[in-house]
């Protein structure tokens, strides 16, 4: 084989690997007041917000990084990273997509999220991020007609600054753990959603994060409000190149739903995993954290873990709120030597309030996947109820699935629900799969696919077949 | 159609098939019977190439080489297993896996694959012959489903791929009296002068529906006695002792 060759079969694995060639800006390396001061400047950020990260910054500074999660890796140098890389095109901020590079629209095309209007999806809005900056946001004016705020957290800084102050930090706060507190400092771009009162987001909103520059760390920060009576659902997407290092990526996200408001959050992550031999891939370490705040209101976490070398989060709800619901349904597939430690934390506060936790974590290859969940009903949570469902399926004998399910019930009146299987693909059932026409492949998709199909149900239409796809190509190559 | 020339399995150093001759033609229908344990499912899966055997002799199958074929390139190429334990497979719809089934069948063979409601007017079709109540068809593959169930689901499946050679192992084992005679009349149906059928059962009375040209009697991994229909009565009668 001959270097495109090789190229081609390795784009093959994992199609999103591609670069774009583009000449960035970008902080001086390292972590320090100085490179904070510049990112808050490059984005015009009023002094307050510039406070803040200082904040964090000190906060950080007596911090450790955490090390009780199941998957161990080498010491992160944070001094060896860049935390903002923009395309340069992206200085002076386009006005609109024609003034866009045509390579980053390009780039977006190719992953299959075209931008401009004539081939923009269907029903959904995308607010597209690259390395440290959103570089486009569709469908804004139509939202906007209904009060709908949907852009980037730094245009929302800029422009809404009095619900960004009310809610940053509202969630996760300032000095949470190590990774959140970083992020605080040093957080880039994301998005932000406001849906007021009484308002039914007419279409699914959605961000694609890019990682694409080299030794630069990804800061996401999302922040969505959903007012009283309101509904909004939210995707997210992310790819980024394949490259031998590894790249941090450290996302805050925060989530608030006031009286009878209900968020869906949908995640669909396909960071690069690193090749076969676990090499290179993302290190995807991320707070997720939704508060019912107000009375009878819903959020509630999908995900579909497929990428990345380390994925390590906890998507919770705070259940605040009396009568409040909230859901967590998640697929984890680590195949090769990928390895997972998720799960979430639901926080009873409120009387009335539910749960509910479907998780179905999927290992081969010699990867390694724990399901880690806390359940935690305070004094107050009267006729609190969880239910807990924990499946683990096996391909092969070298990968592990571990089960990590925490309980704190300080209230009598509640009622716990657990239960957790695990299985393997049987060789009768690959068998009679194979004898009836399928492939090993497919029969391995198939399989697959039933296991995780209550979970596969959550996502919004659109994205449910894409998701089904990656299902399978996550796992190819893992039997026979 | 199919040619088994001392065909030897062995699994685990244990051998189960010993020197197997088998010669079926197209159209013909033939019916193996024996005592449990004697190689009759171990025949069924090495011709659908199930893993795991070691295998010697020779057996063509539409003038190829059979042994050389992965199990789901037979399957493209018209074998079809009836399991004596049809697998659960839990999540799986199962019309959907019937769907995926045949059109990955029609695919390999480079045919046109069914859309949704080509597929949907199909299987409604099949499953009221076979008086297949169709609810059943939404429920996860095998999960729940009774004894007979099962066995009629293999069949449905059966009707619909429409295979060139049906291995049928103890399908009639745990379906009730109405069942047996729509299974059959099923079989029936797909006989045909270019489709052909290996019944395995234990008894004689699946043969008074499905009238086979041939039976035989495997017996500790070897066909010690092959005769018409009438042999199967015989058997009935006087048991495998007399043969053994
Ligand atoms: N993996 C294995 N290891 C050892 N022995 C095996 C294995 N699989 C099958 N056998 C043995 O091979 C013999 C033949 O089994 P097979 O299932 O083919 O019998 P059968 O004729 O179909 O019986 P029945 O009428 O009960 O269905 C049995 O003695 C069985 O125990
Ligand atoms: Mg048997």
């Amino acid at each position: 084989m001959d270097a495109r060759e090789k190229e081609i079969e390795k784009l093959k694995d994992y199609k999103y690997g591609f670069s774009t060639d583009i000449e960035n800006t970008r902080a001086p390396k390292g972590l320090n007041e100085e490179v904070i001061k510049f990112i808050s400047n490059i984005k015009k950020e009023p002094r307050w917000m510039l406070d803040w990260r200082l904040k964090a910054f000190e906060r950080l500074k007596q911090l450790k990084e955490p090390n009780w999660q199941k998957p161990k890796y080498p010491k992160i140098d944070y001094q060896d990273l860049y935390y903002y890389s923009a395309p340069k095109s992206m200085d002076d901020k386009p006005k609109s997509l024609d003034e866009l590079d045509p390579k980053l629209l390009e780039t977006y095309k190719k992953l299959g999220i075209p931008l401009q209007e004539q081939a923009r999806l269907n029903g959904i809005a995308v607010d597209a991020v690259f390395d440290s900056v959103s570089v486009a946001t569709t469908f804004k004016g139509e939202l906007n007609k209904k009060g709908i705020i949907f852009c980037s957290m730094s245009e929302a800084i800029q422009k809404h600054p009095e619900l960004v102050k009310k809610y940053l930090g509202s969630v996760i706060p300032l000095s949470d753990h190590y990774f959140a507190t970083l992020n605080s400092a040093v957080f880039t771009d994301g998005s932000f959603v406001y849906i007021p009162e009484g308002v039914r987001c007419p279409m699914e909103l959605s961000t694609y994060f890019r990682i694409n520059a080299t030794e630069t760390g990804q800061f996401e920060r999302t922040l969505i409000i959903a007012d009283k009576g309101s509904y909004v659902s939210y995707l997210e997407g992310c790819t980024a190149p394949m490259r031998d290092e590894n790249q941090l990526h450290a996302a805050n996200v925060e989530l608030i739903a006031l009286d009878d408001a209900e968020i869906k959050y949908s995640t669909v992550q396909n960071w690069y995993p690193g090749d076969k031999n676990g090499k290179g891939g993302i290190y995807n370490f991320v707070t997720k954290r939704g508060l019912c705040k107000g009375k009878n209101s819903k959020i509630s976490w999908t995900q579909v873990e497929t990428g990345s070398a380390i994925t390590w989060k906890y998507p919770s709800c705070i259940l605040k709120g009396d009568n409040s619901v909230g859901e967590f349904y998640s697929i984890a597939i680590t195949n090769n030597h990928q390895k997972a430690d998720t799960g979430t934390k639901m926080i009873h506060l409120g009387k009335n309030t539910k749960s509910k936790i479907i998780s179905k974590g999927i290992s081969a290859g010699f990867a390694d996947n724990t399901y880690r969940g806390l359940v935690d009903i305070s004094k107050n949570a009267d006729n609190a109820r969880n239910f807990t469902q924990c499946d683990s399926l096996l391909m092969g004998n070298k990968c592990g699935a571990h089960t990590v399910p925490y309980i704190k019930n300080k209230n009598s009146s509640s009622n716990i629900e657990h239960e957790a299987t695990t299985s393997k693909i049987s060789d009768e059932q690959l068998f009679y799969c194979n004898q009836r026409g399928l492939n090993q492949e497919e029969a391995v998709s198939l399989i697959v696919n039933g296991f995780c199909k209550e979970v596969l149900q959550q996502l919004p239409m659109e994205f449910a077949v894409e998701a089904q796809k990656l299902v399978g190509i996550s796992l190819e190559g893992s039997v026979g | 159609m199919l040619e088994i020339k001392d065909l030897k399995a062995k699994i685990d150093n244990k051998e189960i098939l010993k020197g197997l001759n088998l010669e079926i033609k197209p159209g013909e229908v033939h019916a193996i019977m024996g005592p449990n344990g004697s190689g009759k499912s171990t025949l069924s899966n090495v011709l659908s190439g199930k893993k795991g055997y070691t295998v010697s002799g020779d057996v063509r199958y539409l003038n190829e080489n059979l042994l050389n074929l992965e199990i789901e390139e037979r399957a493209h190429k018209g074998i079809f297993l009836a399991f004596q334990y049809p697998l659960e497979i839990p999540g799986v719809n199962t019309n959907i896996f019937l769907k995926t089934s045949l059109n990955a069948i029609k695919k390999a063979r480079g045919e046109k694959e069914l859309d949704a409601i080509e597929f949907l007017k199909l299987v409604k079709k099949k499953a009221s012959e076979l008086k297949f109540d169709e609810k059943i068809l939404s429920r996860q593959l095998n999960v729940g489903f009774s004894g007979g169930e099962k066995k009629k689901n293999e069949i449905l499946q059966m009707s619909i791929l429409n295979p060139k050679l049906s291995i049928l192992d103890e399908t009639d084992s745990g379906l009730d009296i109405d069942a047996l005679k729509i299974v059959s009349e099923g079989v029936n149906a797909l006989r045909s002068k270019e489709s052909s059928f290996l019944i395995i059962t234990h008894y004689q009375r699946l043969l008074e529906y499905i009238k086979p040209d041939f039976v035989h009697v495997l017996i500790n991994g070897q066909i010690v006695k092959s005769g018409g229909s009438e042999l199967a009565l015989e058997l009935e009668s006087k048991g495998y002792e007399s043969l053994s």
